[in-house]
């Protein structure tokens, strides 16, 4: 039976949510991920794989990529990062807000892959955070999923620091 | 190769070079760092050969002349590619210059500087173009240890690190 207005017009029903203000927030921001991707080797293929209609991102709330480190919380670094480009990379993330989170994606981002040599940088956690790793050379799209899925649950239970006494 | 070209070929550079082979079909000249820049300057302008593909160097550790300079050039006309090799010492690994001849060899031979350390006599722009400033070496030699690393951005700390 559907729940009856009662003399103010209200039915009841969803008048009031109970939640908690940092499983509030977690939520909202969990499914508004804006990414950076900041793409610089073959794993751009597995990128667009992931982002387009098969696989999806946009299912996570992940799908519109900014192109300025301003308008974007996560920073997707997807291929090889060499030392000559490593102070763009750290450039790039200073400039992002927070709150932000770095997603090292593919093995070249989490830990130099194969190649050993003067050029590469052995992992992007050696000059930046990394929130989440996703391996695979490339990685498949599930893996990607799994990874921003595994993010989202981190976002959620995190604690979100604009939330005082007074909130 | 068709033969007659050749034969021109090996008629033209017999003054010039120490050797002359083919490998696999393709004209090998081996010479002496004096005769490059004369031999490029006629292989452009009499027999044809417009582009310039390559330079690169190969390491010989312990060899006398260390450094074996490989140039490649193509005739657009003709569709042959041609090779040229030079010896070059450790000590002074230096030749000259090909950009009077093709604009194309400058960046060429800014990647050869960068990576083998070869000097180019009349290069006016020899500044790093795939390394950065500051780097110091050249990793393409045999004595550059391989996972010897340069980095621009200080690593984290071992606190900073999850």
């Amino acid at each position: 039976m559907d729940p009856q207005p009662d003399s103010s017009g209200r039915t009841g029903a969803f008048e009031y949510i109970s939640t908690r203000k940092d499983e509030l927030v977690g939520w909202a921001r969990k499914f508004s991920l804006f990414p950076y991707p900041f793409v610089t080797a073959c794993c751009a293929m597995e990128f667009m794989a992931v982002s387009a209609t098969p696989y999806d991102t946009d299912r996570f709330g992940a799908a519109l990529p900014r192109f300025s480190p301003r308008q974007s919380d996560l920073l997707m670094v997807v291929g090889t990062i060499t030392h000559k480009q490593a102070p763009i990379l750290r450039k790039v993330y200073e400039q992002m807000c927070e709150p932000k989170w770095v997603m090292a994606f593919g093995a070249c981002a989490v830990s130099g892959g194969f190649y050993q040599n003067y050029a590469t940088l052995q992992g992007i956690d050696k000059i930046i955070p990394v929130d989440i790793y996703i391996p695979g050379c490339p990685p498949r799209p599930e893996t990607v999923i799994d990874g921003i899925m595994k993010l989202q649950d981190r976002i959620a239970r995190s604690k979100h620091v604009i939330l005082t006494k007074d909130f | 190769m068709r033969e007659d070209l050749l034969q021109r070929v090996r008629e033209v550079m017999a003054p010039l070079v120490e050797r002359f082979d083919l490998a696999h079909g393709m004209p090998v000249l081996t010479l002496a760092p004096g005769r490059l820049l004369e031999t490029a300057r006629r292989l452009k302008e009499e027999l044809g050969f417009d582009l310039f593909l390559d330079v690169t160097a190969v390491d010989w550790p312990g060899n006398e002349r260390r450094f074996e300079v490989v140039y490649h050039f193509y005739s657009a006309r003709q569709r042959v590619r041609l090779r040229a090799k030079t010896r070059v010492a450790e000590g002074e690994p230096v030749v000259d210059s090909l950009v009077s001849l093709y604009g194309s060899a400058g960046y060429m031979e800014r990647e050869c500087h960068d990576m083998f350390g070869i000097g180019f006599r009349g290069n006016p722009d020899l500044r790093p173009v795939l390394l950065y400033e500051g780097f110091v070496g050249h990793p393409l030699r045999k004595d550059y240890p391989k996972d010897r690393e340069q980095p621009l951005v200080p690593t984290r700390t071992r606190e900073e690190q999850p």
